[in-house]
């Protein structure tokens, strides 16, 4: 028999307590090696859509809340087009769709301001609902989760990514909750009671 | 469409799950609370996780991936290497634009930041972290001193080995991985419960950097290879995506 000649992809490791060096050196105060952090937000002035703004922490097994996670947030702009490798062409200009967001070193609060995306095709063409794709690290997390903010005030019973989740009580971790006009709470709970649903997309 | 490009945004290879370490790993205490305990809920990718974030090389500073000069300008103290190697999807392709990025301890085993009390000092002109972005085939380098092992709170003795944490981008979302590379030859790599989170002899080797003397450099470095492999993509010619997508 032939040989499959696939390599394999690079086992993952945990980030680490120290992960901000490498991600954010200048807010953790080592500054002068890049002029700013990547990622420092996901618009520019002028992005198309509604401005909103997120707020949540990360919560362990033991209802801890984390100070050390870092998230990463990618999004389509207003349109629903992505701003990065989309073959369905360029995206508002002032979407950049990506953000790096810490966890306040002394709340563990994070926040997230951006504009509302908008729907993005599921590969058989059905669309999902207005969705911020989350990517989760921290000291204790072997491999990065995944997790997705959907919105309490967006049509999300015909989303074919929410309706794949067997138990439907569970939907209800990945739906921001609004807190005011263009306010939304977002809490993870990254194990037991209420754990959030995470994916392998 | 070229063709390069449909390649570029194809559905994403399945992760192997058992290749990865497990998310619940008593070995390393903190991941018991910080495990998901339900399944995870699995399906294809999907656009959300086959586009991503752009990288270009005008965001590259000059000595980003120079860790003995990044700091201050003056040299770190350490035994000098370079750490270079390539970003390869899992057809073996070279993936180019890639943003690598680095952090380590210095060669005391040192982090600069606040919560690392260790009693090894830190080094005035080591910062302890670089990036790079890879080159038309994949190609990366760093040069940086060879970190040194520490201790760790996890059992009463443990200690890290030597290692480099390293952040990688591919061309999709979902190929979006952080791992770390360790040192040919080194005892505390078989001892260490962060690399046992791991639980294939194999899949630990690919994470070990054999010494590389072809690439070190007489009376100033030595160099360390390093191959950083992403999650495959699929063609997506072939792909049955309805029109217009």
């Amino acid at each position: 028999m032939q040989r499959l000649d696939y390599l394999k992809e690079s086992p993952s490791q945990t980030a680490g307590p120290y992960v901000h060096i490498g991600l954010t050196p200048n807010k953790l105060g080592n500054t002068g090696i890049y002029p700013q952090d990547l990622g420092e937000s996901p618009i520019q002035p002028g992005a198309q859509g509604e401005a909103i703004t997120i707020i949540g922490t990360v919560r362990d097994g033991a209802g801890m809340i984390l100070r050390d996670a870092l998230i990463e947030s990618w999004q389509a702009d207003a349109r629903g087009i992505y701003p990065g490798n989309d073959p369905r062409g360029a995206a508002d200009p002032n979407v950049s769709g990506w953000a790096r967001i810490i966890a306040n070193f002394d709340s563990g609060e994070w926040t997230l301001n951006t504009v509302k995306p908008g729907r993005v095709p599921f590969p058989d063409g059905r669309m999902m609902a207005p969705h911020i794709s989350l990517w989760l690290v921290a000291r204790g997390i072997n491999l990065g989760l995944q997790t997705r903010i959907y919105f309490e005030d967006e049509e999300n019973d015909s989303c074919p990514v929410l309706q794949r989740i067997e138990h439907r009580e569970r939907v209800q971790t990945l739906i921001a909750r609004k807190t005011g006009p263009g306010q939304y709470r977002f809490d993870i709970v990254l194990q037991g009671a209420g754990e959030t649903v995470f994916f392998d997309l | 469409m070229t063709l390069s490009n449909a390649i570029d945004s194809g559905p994403l290879f399945s992760r192997d799950r058992d290749w990865h370490p497990a998310a619940y790993t008593p070995g390393y205490k903190t991941s018991m609370t910080r495990a998901p305990f339900r399944p995870l809920v699995a399906l294809g990718s999907t656009l959300s996780e086959e586009t991503g974030p752009a990288f270009g090389q005008s965001m590259i500073g000059r000595l980003d991936n120079n860790l003995i000069l990044n700091f201050t300008g003056q040299p770190a103290v350490g035994e000098r290497i370079i750490m270079h190697g390539r970003v390869l999807d899992e057809q073996g392709r070279g993936v180019p634009n890639v943003l690598v990025e680095i952090w380590q301890a210095n060669a005391g085993g040192r982090y600069r930041h606040k919560k690392d009390g260790y009693l090894a000092p830190l080094d005035p002109n080591f910062g302890g972290c670089g990036r790079a972005l890879s080159g038309p085939d994949g190609s990366y380098e760093f040069l940086t001193v060879r970190p040194g092992a520490y201790p760790w709170p996890n059992h009463v003795n443990n200690w890290r080995p030597m290692h480099i944490h390293i952040s990688v981008f591919g061309s999709g979302f979902g190929q979006r991985l952080i791992t770390q590379m360790y040192f040919e030859g080194d005892p505390l790599i078989a001892r260490c419960p962060i690399v046992n989170t791991i639980g294939q002899q194999k899949a630990i080797e690919a994470l070990v950097a054999p010494l590389d003397m072809n690439r070190a450099i007489p009376m100033d470095c030595l160099a360390y290879k390093f191959d950083i492999v992403l999650r495959g993509r699929r063609q997506s010619v072939f792909e049955n995506r309805k029109e217009g997508m």
